[in-house]
């Protein structure tokens, strides 16, 4: 799946991915979908709650060695 | 900038600590998840908390103000610090002071241990409580003549290596009442790291890798060189293998068979069945015979309310068979349907937890942290 954006968090900790993709999300029309990679671990369980909380749709996430990649739909 | 972060201040895990053990009113703002919040939080007779996620407060701190007092002190509480930080940073932006984070956040409360003196022993030795009070666990030192003892260790065994040290006494002695399902166990680690001997009941250790002393009835360890005494009693129940300890001819050391509050669930190793026919002879028969003076220190706290002057978590044997609700049922049948209906939630990861006390999974430190997150769960009342 395309994405429009692309948002590196690598590295950052708690709450810098959310920050920046609230931020590039933000940027984005409806419809268009960002891609985030983190390596934070309790990434995974805050983007799951984030996008519940703002209606947005997680369309897919993944883990591989230690990187969590999220696809978000904007509503 | 400088001005602004000058006026935010870090609150540790000790100072939140004796906070609580004084009863001094605290707000907390939890900016973690709500499902987490629920799971596990900080809990004190003089806290206030509320819980809204940090991701709700990226856009300001509006929310927020609202529901904070001005009146007293607000700590901002997260996982691990960095949200904390973050949010309580926008409060005081928005011109609020007496606005503390909690340094290491959850993470650092749940190791936070709290050493509190439980009394002194007939020849001068003496007894401590160590309170894990971010997850309820309770671990003990018995300091004699040089030589100390430790019970229960959890898994920051710094701590105990260096109160001992700070007392002049040598480590000579690690047990564990049981196999423990809640959290993992420092016993092994800090009989290693001291050269001290590890104890463990025998009927719990059948799948263990490695060497061990057999805590076995009618064995008595010395501590120091002369009158200090503990005392194995078999006690199943909470596991087949689970043991008591009477330390001084005063003390009795329940692991977690027996609570201030509750007792123990029988159900952790998958045999609840099995099991709480054993709990009930133990706490009906053998503890019934034993002396009501005895101060009954148990492994865990499951309320907060627990918690006695100075933090101390304990009680006279006579007054739990008073007082607490799992000694009021004297008919076996009864017990049974109580606890099997009463079984709470299991704890975090209580299997993986059993396999790493087993030795048979060797987690990394940050692994073993994490399997231990949240409350204990130990007792039969609990949630």
């Amino acid at each position: 799946m395309e994405s429009n954006k692309k948002v590196d968090t690598t590295g950052l900790m708690c709450p810098m991915p959310i920050v920046k993709a609230k931020k590039a999300l933000d940027e984005l029309q409806p419809g268009e979908i960002m891609e985030v990679v983190s390596t934070d671990k309790g990434s995974l369980n805050d983007f799951q709650a984030w996008v519940k909380q703002t209606n947005h749709e997680l369309l897919k996430h993944s883990e591989k060695d230690g990187i969590y990649t999220f696809l978000v739909k904007k509503n | 900038m400088s001005a602004i972060t000058s006026q935010l201040q870090a609150m540790t895990a000790g100072e939140l600590t004796r906070r609580i053990l004084n009863q001094e009113p605290l707000f907390i703002l939890d900016v973690r998840n709500g499902s987490d919040v629920a799971d596990w939080q900080i809990e004190g007779e003089s806290i206030e908390l509320v819980n809204i996620p940090y991701f709700d407060l990226l856009d300001g701190v509006d929310a927020a103000l609202e529901q904070l007092p001005e009146s007293s002190d607000v700590l901002v509480v997260c996982a691990k610090e960095g949200s904390s930080k973050f949010v309580a940073e926008q409060l005081i932006e928005a011109g609020r002071s007496r606005v503390y984070y909690l340094e290491g956040g959850m993470k650092a409360w749940s190791e936070h241990l709290e050493p509190v003196l439980i009394g002194q022993l007939h020849d001068g030795g003496s007894l401590y409580q160590f309170v894990r009070i971010g997850k309820g666990c309770l671990s003990y030192m018995v300091i004699s003549q040089g030589e100390a003892a430790i019970i229960d260790a959890v898994r920051m065994t710094d701590v105990f290596m260096n109160f001992a040290a700070e007392k002049g006494a040598a480590i000579k002695h690690t047990l564990d009442t049981h196999l423990h399902a809640d959290h993992i166990s420092g016993g092994r680690k800090l009989a290693k790291q001291t050269g001290a001997m590890y104890w463990l009941p025998p009927k719990d250790a059948e799948e263990v890798t490695f060497d061990y002393a057999k805590l076995e009835e009618g064995n008595i360890i010395s501590v120091g060189n002369t009158t200090i005494e503990i005392q194995p009693i078999y006690s199943p129940g909470h596991t087949i293998g689970s043991t008591s300890f009477i330390i001084d001819n005063r003390y009795l050391l329940t692991g977690d068979i027996l609570f201030v509050e509750s007792i123990g669930r029988p159900d952790l190793a998958g045999k609840a069945e099995d099991w709480v026919g054993d709990l009930y002879t133990t706490l009906y028969n053998r503890y019934k015979a034993l002396s009501d003076d005895l101060i009954v220190l148990p492994a865990h706290f499951g309320k907060v309310t627990e918690l006695g002057m100075g933090g101390a978590v304990s009680a006279r044997l006579g007054d739990l068979f008073k007082h607490n609700p799992g000694l009021q049922i004297t008919v076996e049948a009864d017990f049974r349907r109580m606890v099997s209906e009463n079984l709470p939630q299991h704890p975090n990861a209580y299997q993986e937890i059993r396999q790493t006390n087993m030795g048979k999974i060797q987690p990394d430190d940050e692994q073993q942290r994490e399997m231990e997150i949240g409350p204990n769960r130990c007792a039969v009342h609990d949630k």
